[in-house]
């Protein structure tokens, strides 16, 4: 394990008048380059753990450690110019242009006016918004969704290497923020930031989630760990109710097709004799097969049934093949095309969109319930 | 193939003539007070005979030097209301102390409760005669509304902005001066605005203890039982208020931060 990037040695947080600590000896260790989320009920003070990273919040006793060096005491002003930091509410500055938005860290820091615009119109690109567009607009002429993406390229200012979010996509509409994750997440993958990031949505915190840490009251740790493991295995009772009946369905969204083992179809290349296709299924003892063109692409399933009752060509038997699934699909798009394929199973191709296999029921129940033989068993 | 032709509606907003007109108001009745009073003024003016008497009173140097004592006086008097009442609204703003807000609103306060007659004599009391006094007066008399929009204009700023803005490492006083203050102008100017024109018919008591402006016309007018002469007073009054009033206005729209 690498150096972690963050670290909160036994901090914790009294509020003065309260007898109960909101944070309560809290340790937490962030990696660098990860995406660390912090999910819990509300009023489990995952909220107030993120502040105390950028002292938003002064603990009332413990360290903060950033980059090897204790940050506890000392200007936090400074230490706030390290980490970008975007909220839910984004908060943008209403008088100011979304330039000036962006630039707010950098003017802090004193850079040269035309590296600030060169930084400006980057970032913009960055988070796909045009810069000659939006460059000079105010806040209050964006949509939900740009003003948040405007709010990302803000912290991302004077390239951090931290950024602390406090569920910031909250607040946007489902559709919106589904794109804004994805958006984000391909982001990162350029970037390579810490991330530490704070939401109340458990299908958020695994899809955005490299490890997971599940909150319960004062911030007490009930689980930390990748979001297969916490899903899959989860420590106690408090985290299954907090996952939720559906935690067996998310692990759909964190495998690709890629994971599983594909099941090798019988498959009749064109042209095909009639006697040659029944000759092939009846071998491999099955009544489905894949009819491929002369460049492997998938066109149409082929079962023995239809086979026996038309006098129709072999090209036009069969129902045609609709959806198909690349490896880096997630099982739950599999699962879906699955349940709308009239074969109960789905193709896959690769990216060329010449056949690979054929990805079944039973070999994604294998996968999710690895002690059982599989539901197809006798 | 038929070309599938998206019209798109005129993006420019047609504002109706309402609308507008609501927009402007604040720019359109004054002015248009003032030049109504203007006529009355003039017509008043030409079609009376004054009597030796009130074309004494009326003397037009005389009315003339009484105006500029009476804007000197309006003016200065807000200019010690801002420096005064816009520091202290900033300082019980700064947290910490919410008792010291309600009281300095309260102390703050007195100079209205206190009517300004009575201020202006109390002042005098205090530090004799003269236009120093009087602006003293009314400076105190015309703290609060001030005071109160400097406090509520502070504190109706979004706090996320300030928290983004402290959250991005700026200081308390960088937060105070680029966000805060900025975003406050539009309602600690409306308090400013008031205050200039409670100042400016206030400063009609300043005959009281010597210290000019127009109340000299309207207290002759008053004791040689002269009525055009109070009137011309009065209107001259009302027109140096409307035209401090106006801009008040103007300063509110274009002192207005962009995007707001």
């Amino acid at each position: 394990m690498t150096e972690p990037l963050i670290e909160l040695i036994n901090v914790t947080k009294t509020y003065p008048g309260v007898d109960e600590p909101a944070v309560r000896s809290l340790n937490l260790k962030v990696e660098p380059g990860e995406i660390l989320v912090l999910v819990g009920p509300s009023g489990c003070g995952k909220s107030t753990t993120l502040r105390l990273i950028n002292r938003m919040i002064e603990p009332t006793s413990g360290k903060i450690i950033y980059e090897g060096e204790d940050v506890t005491k000392g200007d936090p002003n400074e230490l706030r110019r390290r980490m970008g930091y975007v909220i839910q509410q984004v908060g943008l500055f209403p008088h100011r242009t979304i330039a000036e938005n962006i630039a707010t860290v950098p003017k802090l820091l004193k850079w040269p006016k035309a590296k600030v615009r060169e930084r400006v119109d980057e970032l913009l690109e960055l988070v796909s918004m045009d810069p000659s567009l939006y460059r000079d607009r105010y806040p209050n002429e964006l949509s939900g969704g740009q003003a948040q993406r405007v709010g990302v390229a803000r912290a991302l200012g004077a390239d951090p290497d931290v950024l602390l979010m406090d569920e910031p996509f909250g607040a946007i509409d489902p559709i919106t923020r589904d794109r804004l994750q994805n958006e984000f997440l391909r982001l990162q993958g350029e970037l390579k930031k810490t991330i530490v990031f704070v939401t109340h949505d458990i299908d958020e915190a695994v899809k955005m989630g490299d490890r997971i840490a599940i909150l319960r009251d004062q911030s007490e740790i009930a689980q930390l760990d990748r979001p297969e493991t916490i899903l899959t295995e989860p420590a106690d009772d408090f985290v299954e109710n907090f996952l939720g009946s559906g935690a067996i369905l998310k692990t759909l969204t964190l495998r690709r097709v890629r994971d599983i083992d594909l099941d090798p179809m019988v498959t009749l290349k064109q042209p095909v004799h009639r006697g040659d296709a029944l000759a092939a299924m009846s071998e491999a003892n099955t009544t489905t097969a894949v009819l491929l063109d002369d460049h492997d692409h998938p066109l149409r399933w082929i079962d023995e049934r239809a086979l026996n009752s038309t006098r129709g060509s072999l090209e036009v038997s069969g129902r045609p093949i609709a959806v198909q699934l690349q490896p880096e699909d997630t099982l739950q798009d599999a699962l879906s095309s699955m349940l709308q394929s009239s074969a109960g199973m789905s193709v896959v191709v690769d990216g060329r969109g010449r056949y690979l296999g054929c990805c079944t029921i039973e070999s994604l129940a294998g996968l999710l319930l690895p002690q059982s033989n599989g539901i197809a068993s006798p | 193939m038929s070309a599938i032709t998206i019209t798109r509606a005129p993006t420019r907003k047609r504002r109706t003539l309402a609308a507008w007109t609501s927009d402007q108001l604040d720019l359109i009745v004054t002015p248009a007070l003032a030049i109504a009073l203007m006529v009355m003024l003039v017509t008043v003016w030409t079609y009376s005979t004054f009597d030796p008497t009130t074309e004494r009173i009326l003397e037009p140097d005389q009315l003339a030097r009484q105006m500029w004592q009476q804007l000197l006086l309006a003016f200065f008097s807000t200019v010690a209301v801002v420096v005064i009442a816009v520091p202290v609204g900033i300082i019980v703003t700064r947290g910490g102390a919410p008792r010291l807000k309600n009281s300095m609103v309260s102390i703050l306060g007195l100079g209205q409760a206190i009517p300004a007659y009575g201020l202006i004599v109390l002042f005098f009391v205090w530090l004799g005669q003269g236009a120093l006094t009087v602006i003293f007066a009314l400076a105190t008399f015309a703290l609060l509304p001030v005071l109160r929009n400097t406090i509520v204009g502070l504190e109706q700023v979004d706090t996320s902005v300030i928290e983004a803005g402290r959250g991005m490492g700026m200081t308390g006083l960088q937060s105070l001066t680029k966000i805060e203050l900025p975003l406050a102008v539009p309602v600690i100017i409306a308090g400013i605005r008031t205050a200039t024109v409670i100042n400016v018919g206030m400063a009609s008591l300043a005959f009281l203890i010597g210290g000019g402006g127009l109340g000299e016309t309207i207290n002759a007018g008053l004791k040689l039982n002269r009525p055009t002469a109070i009137f011309i007073g009065a209107v001259l009054v009302a027109l140096l208020a409307l035209v401090f009033d106006f801009i008040g206005g103007l300063a509110q729209r274009y002192l207005r931060p962009h995007g707001v």
